[in-house]
């Protein structure tokens, strides 16, 4: 009995892992899971519980009812929205800075790096001991080897 | 000297980046609609469902549409300033109820004042989704040929209608 009572109630708890089956539903979460939601500005329109999250999720249900593309869902948005709405914004003119940026940093702190490397290696190559330094630097030479010499 | 002051001359110039930002509003999107003809719509009135109004009506003005609700409290903020366009300034204001439940925004008429020149319902929100609408209040400023001129976001200000609304709207007129 009891056996029968934990299948049933695995079952119906196994249950809402059907709701999510359907093509045009998975392909609804695809779409909204790449716009932003403009009400919540870090999240996007699949994961939002505000208003008009679920309203424009709506739309896109009704959309995909209508045979529109992708692509053409949108356009929609960005049509009333702005490019703001795509997490993947177009590259553009005004989005060049925003696509390239980071590539512009890199470029620009490798070059500091090997600036930074050249002028440490040609400061040690040039560098000249005085009189006073070799002195010491032989005497300190001369320190290691007597321990050596030693045994 | 310079292992210092590149150091600085970075600091510096990111400072000025960070107070850059702040100075911007990023709950205010850009609207793709500006310069774009007002969409179509043709919806009920507020007052007597019968009759529907479309803004093709108001060809030839320059008006403005805001987009409010009973249940929005920047609304109520701004509505006297709404007034004041209407009243004192001649602007023909039309109201967008939206996603609203009739009686309450018709109270809210009632209780408030009702300057404006006509109030559609927009029960599902559709229109709004066509204006791009995302945050109530919202103000559209639409000139003589139906093309969206101007969007405000957020409640309608004294200094928004004295500095940027009404010399648009002088200008527009000319």
């Amino acid at each position: 009995m009891n056996r029968l009572w934990l299948t049933l109630i695995s079952v119906l708890i196994a249950l809402p892992s059907w709701a999510n089956n359907d093509p045009a539903e998975v392909r609804l979460q695809g779409i909204a899971a790449e716009l932003r939601c403009l009400v919540c500005q870090n999240e996007s329109i699949a994961a939002s519980r505000a208003d008009l999250a679920v309203d424009l999720r709506q739309q896109i249900r009704e959309q995909i009812q209508a045979g529109k593309t992708d692509s053409e869902i949108r356009t929609y948005m960005v049509e009333r929205y702005g490019d703001f709405v795509l997490y993947r914004p177009p590259l553009k003119t005004t989005t060049v800075l925003l696509w390239f940026g980071p590539l512009l940093l890199l470029v620009f702190g490798l070059l500091i790096l090997a600036i930074t490397l050249k002028r440490r290696r040609s400061a040690l190559a040039d560098k000249v001991l005085s009189a006073d330094d070799l002195e010491r630097a032989q005497a300190l030479l001369g320190q290691i080897k007597d321990p050596g010499k030693q045994p | 000297m310079s292992r210092f002051l590149f150091p600085l001359i970075g600091f510096v110039v990111l400072l000025g980046f960070l107070a850059f930002g702040l100075t911007l509003k990023p709950s205010e999107v850009p609207s793709p609609l500006i310069d774009k003809p007002a969409p179509a719509f043709t919806l009920p009135q507020l007052a007597n469902p019968g009759e529907t109004f479309s803004p093709d009506a108001m060809k030839g003005k320059v008006w403005l549409m805001n987009v409010w609700a009973s249940w929005c409290f920047a609304c109520l903020e701004e509505h006297p300033v709404i007034r004041e366009l209407t009243t004192e300034h001649g602007v023909p204001v039309v109201g967008l109820n939206y996603k609203d439940i009739r009686n309450e925004a018709i109270s809210w008429l009632n209780r408030h004042g009702d300057s404006y020149l006509v109030t559609v319902s927009d029960t599902q929100g559709r229109v709004g989704i066509d204006y791009g609408v995302y945050g109530v209040p919202e103000t559209f400023l639409i000139d003589q040929t139906g093309v969206i001129r101007y969007k405000h976001i957020g409640p309608v200000t004294h200094d928004a209608v004295r500095d940027t609304i009404l010399p648009m709207i002088r200008e527009l007129e000319k």
